[in-house]
This record gives C-alpha cells, sequence and structure tokens, in this order.
C-alpha cells in the first residue's frame, strides 16, 4: 500500500485546515481513501498552526500525528524560522514553500528539496486576496502526479461557481506551469512507519 | 453514498436522518461543529425541527428532558465541561427513564485546561445510569448514532455516544451516510408510553420513599442489564439494512494464537490495528474494541479474553488515587473466572497526549519483560516533573 503522508504548515486564517481538507477531498474524487485533521492550538488569527494529509490507495486506521511527513507545505516562509517545523521530515523529503524568494536562500535539512512558489502573489492577482492554499496545492499536485489537479477544480466546484470558480481554475493551472512538474513523483512511496 | 467530510458533520447528517423533532444546541470545543451543522440543516430546510439555542448545557440537558418527556424525538450534544454541568440533569433523565440522544465528542476536564481528547467527561457520568456507546471510527459514529435512537426509545433510556473529540469531530475522511429510506426503514416514529399530556395528566419526577427507592433503582439498573439485547439488536438490523456489520457490545480481533490482548474504547483502536500490520515482527495480538461501556458487558468480555494470558487495558481517563477507570471494571468481570489474563492497566493520551504508531510495540515490551504493572500512565514522562512529584 502507498501512504502519502503531508504535513501542512500555516497561520491562524491562512485557511490551513480547508488546504487539508481539499487535498483529502480531491483524493477522494480519485478513488483514493484521504484522511485530514487538523492540530488545534490557540485559535487565533496568525498563530502558528498544524493539519496533517494522509491519502493511500485503501481504508487509512491510524489517527496519530504526522511524525515523520514525505512531505511539508508551508503557506508562510517566516515559519521556518521556527524550530521544530521541518522535525521528522522524512530522508530525501520535500518541502513547498509560498515565498517570492529563490529556493536557496533558505536553509534546508541534509537531503531534503526546497521548492518555492510565489503562491500569494498568485493568490492576489487571481483572487483579489493573498490566500495562498489552493495555489500550493496545485504546485504540490504538479510536483508529485500524486493525482490529477482535475480532482482539485472537481473538488472547487462543489463549493464555488461562476467568475470564482473560472478564478481558482486559471489559479490553479497557473500554479502548475510554474513548478517543475513531476519532479518529486518518486517522493510519494516514502513513508516513515 | 460514501463522502468525504468532517466526522461533526457526518455525525449531524445522521441525527437529521433520525428528524428529532427537538435539538437543543450549546456549544462547546470539540462538540461545536455538530450543533452547528445540524442548525445549517434545519436553515436549509433539510430538517423540520424545534433548534433551541439555550444558555447553557444545563438548560440544554433540562430542554431535552422535557421535550423528550412530552412525546418529541430529542438530542443533544456537548462534551467536557458541558457534560459535568449537564450532570444533575442528566441523573434526573435517566432516574425518570427517558429516551434521548446525547453525543459526547470525549474531551478532557478541566483543570489543568485541556480542549483536547480524552474521556474523563463521560467517565464522569458514568454512574448517571445512561447507555455509554464508544466509536472507533466515524463509520462507527455514523450509525451508532442511528441505532442510539432506537435503542433509547426501546430501553426507555437514555443514550450517550462517545466521539474522540477532534480525533474524530475533526477528521475529514470517507462516511457512508445512509439513504433517508434506510433510516425510516429501521427506526420507527417515536411513540413514548408515558408521555406528559394535558388530556391524561400524570405526574414525573416525584418524592420517592424508602418504602420504594430501592425498588426502582433496581429497575433502573436491570434495564440497562437488558438493553444489553437492545444493543446487539439494533447493530444486527442495522447491518442488515446499511449492509455494514459494526460491534455491537464489543469486537475482539485477532488471530487464535494470540495471547496478548489489548483492550480499548474509542479512536485509538484504529492506529493500534495499523501498527499490527506494519510491525509485522511483533508477537499475534488480539484487539479488543469496547463499545458498550453501560451496560458493561461482562459476558463478552469473559468469552473474548478466553485463551489470552495478558490483557493490557488502556484506559483514557483517570481515577487520581485509584488508577484506570476501565481497567478496574474489566478485573472485576474477569475476576470470577479461571485462568483469567493479568492484566495491565495504562492510561494514554490524556489531555489530547498524540498516540503514535510505535504505542504499540512499547505496550507488548511493557508486558514482556514480565512487570506485572497494575497501573501507570503509560506516556507520562516523568522527568519533566521535579522529583518529589514522580
Amino acid at each position: 500500500m502507498t501512504l502519502t503522508e503531508i504535513r501542512i504548515h500555516g497561520r491562524g486564517g491562512q485557511g490551513n485546515v480547508v488546504a487539508a481538507n481539499l487535498l483529502a477531498m480531491a483524493a477522494f474524487e480519485t478513488g483514493r481513501y484521504g484522511q485530514a485533521f487538523p492540530n488545534f492550538g490557540a485559535e487565533r488569527r496568525g498563530a502558528p498552526v498544524i493539519a496533517f494529509v494522509r491519502i493511500a490507495d485503501t481504508t487509512i486506521l491510524r489517527r496519530c500525528q504526522i511524525q515523520s511527513p514525505a512531505f511539508l507545505i508551508i503557506q508562510d516562509e517566516a515559519l521556518l524560522n521556527i524550530p521544530g517545523v521541518t522535525d521528522g521530515l522524512l530522508p530525501g523529503g520535500k518541502i513547498l514553500v509560498n515565498s517570492s524568494k529563490a529556493a536557496d536562500e533558505f536553509p534546508t535539512p541534509e537531503d531534503t528539496e526546497l521548492i518555492t512558489l510565489p503562491a500569494s502573489q498568485i493568490a492576489k492577482q487571481n483572487l483579489g486576496r493573498p490566500v495562498p492554499n489552493t495555489a500550493l496545492l496545485a504546485a504540490f499536485l504538479g510536483l508529485t502526479n500524486l493525482f490529477p489537479i482535475d480532482a482539485l477544480v472537481k473538488v472547487l466546484a462543489h463549493k464555488f461557481s461562476g467568475s470564482t470558480l473560472e478564478r481558482n481554475t486559471q489559479l490553479i493551472h497557473q500554479a502548475v506551469e510554474q513548478v517543475p512538474v513531476g519532479q518529486w513523483q518518486e517522493a510519494i512511496h516514502a513513508t516513515g512507519n | 453514498m460514501q463522502q468525504a467530510i468532517e466526522g461533526s458533520l457526518a455525525i449531524a447528517r445522521a441525527v437529521a436522518l433520525c428528524k428529532p423533532q427537538v435539538v437543543a444546541a450549546y456549544p462547546i470545543t470539540p462538540q461545536t461543529h455538530i450543533v452547528e451543522n445540524i442548525a445549517k440543516l434545519v436553515a436549509d430546510g433539510i430538517l423540520d425541527c424545534n433548534l433551541v439555542s439555550v444558555e447553557s448545557e444545563f438548560s440544554a440537558a433540562s430542554v431535552v428532558l422535557g421535550a423528550a418527556a412530552a412525546g418529541s424525538r430529542t438530542y443533544t450534544a456537548s462534551a467536557s465541561q458541558g457534560i459535568l454541568l449537564m450532570c444533575e440533569v442528566l441523573y434526573n433523565i435517566a432516574g425518570l427513564r427517558i429516551p434521548t440522544v446525547l453525543t459526547c465528542a470525549n474531551r478532557a476536564v478541566s483543570a489543568p485546561l485541556s480542549i483536547w481528547n480524552d474521556q474523563q467527561d463521560s467517565m464522569a457520568v458514568r454512574d448517571a445510569g445512561w447507555i455509554q456507546l464508544y466509536c472507533a471510527d466515524n463509520q462507527e459514529a455514523v450509525d451508532t448514532t442511528i441505532q442510539a435512537f432506537r435503542i433509547a426509545e426501546r430501553c426507555e433510556l437514555p443514550v450517550m455516544v462517545c466521539v474522540d473529540g477532534f480525533t474524530l469531530t475533526h477528521t475529514l475522511e470517507p462516511i457512508e451516510i445512509p439513504d433517508a429510506e434506510q433510516v425510516n426503514t429501521f427506526l420507527p416514529a417515536y411513540q413514548f408510553s408515558r408521555r406528559l399530556d394535558p388530556q391524561q395528566p400524570i405526574s414525573i419526577g416525584t418524592l420517592l420513599s424508602p418504602d420504594l427507592f430501592p425498588e426502582a433503582r433496581h429497575s433502573h439498573h436491570q434495564a440497562l442489564i437488558n438493553a444489553e439485547a437492545e444493543i446487539i439488536s439494533a447493530a444486527d438490523d442495522w447491518a442488515k439494512i446499511s449492509g455494514r456489520a459494526g460491534p455491537a457490545l464489543l469486537e475482539a480481533n485477532g488471530p487464535e494464537q494470540a495471547r496478548i490482548g489489548i483492550l480499548i474504547m474509542g479512536s485509538v483502536y484504529g492506529t493500534l490495528a495499523d501498527a499490527r500490520n506494519h510491525y509485522t515482527d511483533l508477537e499475534p495480538v488480539c484487539l479488543i474494541k469496547l463499545r458498550a461501556f453501560r451496560p458493561f458487558p461482562v459476558k463478552a468480555l469473559q468469552d473474548a479474553c478466553k485463551g489470552l494470558d495478558e490483557l493490557i487495558v488502556l484506559d483514557r481517563a483517570l481515577s487520581p488515587g485509584s488508577g484506570g477507570i476501565l481497567g478496574n471494571e474489566v478485573r472485576a468481570a474477569l475476576y470470577e473466572i479461571e485462568d483469567a489474563p493479568r492484566i495491565h492497566n495504562f492510561a494514554i493520551g490524556l489531555g489530547g497526549r498524540d498516540v503514535p504508531m510505535d504505542t504499540l510495540p512499547k505496550l507488548i515490551a511493557a508486558v514482556r519483560e514480565n512487570r506485572h504493572e497494575h497501573f501507570r500512565v503509560f506516556d507520562a514522562v516523568l522527568e519533566k516533573l521535579p522529583e518529589e512529584d514522580r
């Protein structure tokens, strides 16, 4: 069984839980099993928050927190300065960061790879609001080929319609264009335990 | 149809399918999403019910008591301090033999203040005279909620459906939501035999003299014992209608040659089951999922433990000065049988402490090191405490 474990770090108000839920729902759209849950702490805007996503071909039984993810999605680059954010990332693990800086401007743990995406900018351009979550998910799916991005569009179509859906779809395609598609494909098979 | 949705939304939809006429709503983490979602279903015209926004949990419990006594199907949900504030009314609901269903989104009890999951809240009201059913996953939460209404109404007893807060309530996963047709077939309209009716007035909750009090208590106790049969029949009938077989009183799962068992209530079961698949070099383990805590299924438990030499009982709550609550109940139940397994009792995951995959090998190692441990908080790191508190 392939089990892919993803940890999303963000700040309260950035749509961290929404991002985790969207990813699990999109996985479900493709016939996979998706599990998403938050790690709630201080529930206030700006506070660092974490959400977890597991995606597998079959039913996921475990409900513990993800201590050894294969992937980190970081919605705010400043979170990388907080101790513990990259803890447990598997060897060969991948980090996707919302930033307009170049990847080599960030220190990364040994044997891991970091890619940046100006997700807030892309969101600002397309939606008028700097909410990075959907762009990051789209880029993540592009990088990993975990499943087609159409599934993400389909999930958004349950929530939005008309021009809002159109602008989100445009944002998804724009985000994918900015990353090397398929570069992280092998890492989806890495599991901690 | 299976849908990827949050546990709380799934529970709310299950409640709506049971068509309660009165729902009392008061928010408390991690329960709030359930009553919020019910309120949305009412606002959207999907559920036709009287949603009463009360000013406290004491009132929430009082509203369902009164409404159910007047003949309405009722529902409410709470957690932690909310359950404790309801406590007096919970005893009254049960003692008056009023059928209702309450979801407890299990959470630790203050102090120290914690919003996170353990089962101290429902354990605190274990003697209130309610049926208590614990769910291991969100599918069980949906199916148990639907079964709970039938069990409550047939037994004339309230049912508390215990669902681990956050771990289940806030987890999004694929969940099968039944059709209205299936629920309608399973659950007939609520008819309360002792309905308060101005045309045929009766009194309830009157003073009972010592002349009859012990008999009333005996009868309440007996009703809970007898509820075992209704819990089993509800699980069986719902399995036939839904096509999903779930646990009734408990479910033991493991190879016949297993000599070591682990008993747990709630969502940690899934992690242990996954860990058993993952750590393939471990000795065979029987995992026992206890669903019914009240009534306590003594006979079923005795049967499930046959052939086991060691039984690890995991408590998600603590009786300070005594130890594990579930552990002591299991000890009492197995004391009467020959060749009972040795019982090792641990509290684990208190106040939301994560219960990781390697808990399983650690538990087995603790037992195989051949130390018999009466009770211990398994995951407490004593080095965090000053010397004198260890």
